[in-house]
């Protein structure tokens, strides 16, 4: 017997977008495979590693540990979905570059939504919250001084912009 | 690292929740925040036949203070209760001991009951539901009883639940005195994995410092969480003094069977009981008095 299909609606980034998933289909999965926005990264597919994370109803979550069907009336925002609507990066996303936050690049879509999650709600963090805050979330490159420095510079510009 | 297939519904009440788990019967799970169900399935540790999805029930999803009980919905995330101002101000230990559970993004999707649901013995909430002997709601369609969280874990990753039956609510006592102190503290591998030894303590304490009541508890360290209710009565009336806090907790520590994996020999996790125990208690009493000196500055 094949399980039947299911017809979800999720918006995603700001756009709607429909499809039929069967059931065992993970949000990540389905993300990538089906919507073409590979920015999300797959890891260990069982919510260890933090990659998948993207933000479902505003909140920062492992897409690996939610099936897509789970998703249907729900937002969801990708790594895509920082970006200024230009497609350039956004501050914090410039904040990663600035001071080489990056180095595979594995994880890093995973520590910008944790990043951009925090911020968000505490616009000045301390580095024990910001290690708090990525502390779900594993860099194999152990470059985890660059991305708490990156999360530190972001916090400040746009605190400075704000100010202006 | 894929699920199994299996069919999939999602339910708006939790009357529908309840028929779906009778209609598709032992093969069907309920899936709240899947932080644990979803990787078990990923690792085809389990193999559900059907998911009955409550995410979507809105009423499973409340916190709220009636009389001397917090109540919350079973599918309340784990981030909203650790959160609540309500939660910290009257039950403390909960946001306390969650601090504690996975990471800030497993936390945003956990639920409190599907904590409770899955029954892990080394996790922090089936502690803490234990120090504060919580009762806990369960219904089916067979209608609804209520169960304390000491009697709904059987063994590890195993509940007293019966087929088609899923957890409604947790009622968290209040504890009114004027100085009460809790704490929640353990030993794990890095921050946010499994605890190897948890332990939560609650005291309240009288004007002169003596103990009005106390409740602790050690998790991981045996088949279920387990409270030590009969030790912690013998607290009462006295004043806690270090000697006596460390016997309570080195007898409670010889209470325990603890098992033994690659992270932790079984002597080692019995060390941490009484150690964890003990700086548990210690912790709160220093709260519960720190409360009382504020108390007496304004």
């Amino acid at each position: 017997m094949t399980p039947r299909g299911h017809r979800i609606s999720v918006e995603v980034n700001g756009h709607m977008h429909g499809g039929e998933v069967p059931a065992r289909l993970t949000l990540v999965d389905w993300l990538r495979d089906e919507l073409h926005l590979s920015g999300t990264h797959v890891g260990c597919e069982h919510g260890i590693c933090g990659a998948c994370s993207v933000l479902f109803d505003g909140e920062a979550v492992r897409s690996c540990l939610m099936f897509a069907v789970q998703a249907d009336g729900h937002r969801v925002t990708t790594v895509e979905g920082l970006s200024g609507e230009d497609g350039r990066p956004g501050e914090l996303q410039d904040a990663f570059c600035e001071t080489h936050a990056l180095q595979c690049g594995y994880c890093t879509p995973g520590m910008l939504i944790a990043a951009h999650a925090l911020l968000r709600g505490n616009p000045h963090p301390t580095e024990a919250e910001i290690r708090e805050a990525i502390g779900g979330n594993l860099c194999r490159c152990t470059g985890y001084q660059q991305i708490v420095e990156a999360i530190e510079h972001a916090a400040a510009k746009l605190a400075e912009r704000g100010a202006r | 690292m894929k699920a199994a297939a299996f069919e999939y519904a999602r339910a708006s009440s939790i009357e529908e929740a309840c028929a779906l788990l009778r209609e598709h019967g032992d093969g069907a799970r309920l899936i709240a925040g899947g932080q644990s169900l979803a990787p078990m399935m990923a690792m085809r540790l389990a193999r559900p036949t059907w998911l009955v999805d409550i995410n979507d029930v809105p009423d499973l999803q409340y916190i709220r203070v009636e009389g001397e009980r917090l109540l919350a919905g079973a599918c309340t995330r784990q981030r909203a209760l650790e959160r609540d101002a309500r939660a910290i101000r009257l039950v403390p230990l909960l946001s306390q001991a969650l601090q504690w559970v996975g990471h800030i993004q497993t936390r945003n999707r956990g639920t409190a009951g599907g904590s409770l649901a899955h029954a892990d013995p080394s996790a922090e909430l089936p502690l803490a539901a234990c120090v504060l002997d919580a009762e806990v709601s369960v219904r089916s369609t067979r209608g609804r009883r209520a169960l304390r969280a000491g009697d709904l874990f059987t063994g590890p990753m195993t509940t007293a639940l019966a087929a088609g039956e899923l957890i409604e609510e947790i009622a968290w006592p209040i504890w009114r005195e004027d100085r009460v102190g809790s704490a929640f503290t353990e030993v794990s591998i890095r921050h946010g994995d499994f605890a190897l030894v948890a332990a939560a303590a609650q005291v309240a304490l009288d004007g002169e410092a003596r103990c009005l009541r106390a409740s602790f508890g050690v998790g991981g360290a045996d088949a279920t969480p387990v409270a030590f209710p009969e030790l912690a009565q013998t607290l009462a009336g006295a004043r806690l003094e270090d000697a006596i806090i460390s016997t309570i907790a080195e007898r409670a520590a010889a209470a325990l069977d603890p098992g033994e994996d690659l992270h932790a020999s079984a002597h080692y996790r019995r060390h941490l009981a009484k150690v964890l125990a003990e700086r548990a208690l210690l912790e709160a009493r220093d709260r519960a008095i720190a409360r009382r000196a504020g108390q007496i500055r304004q």
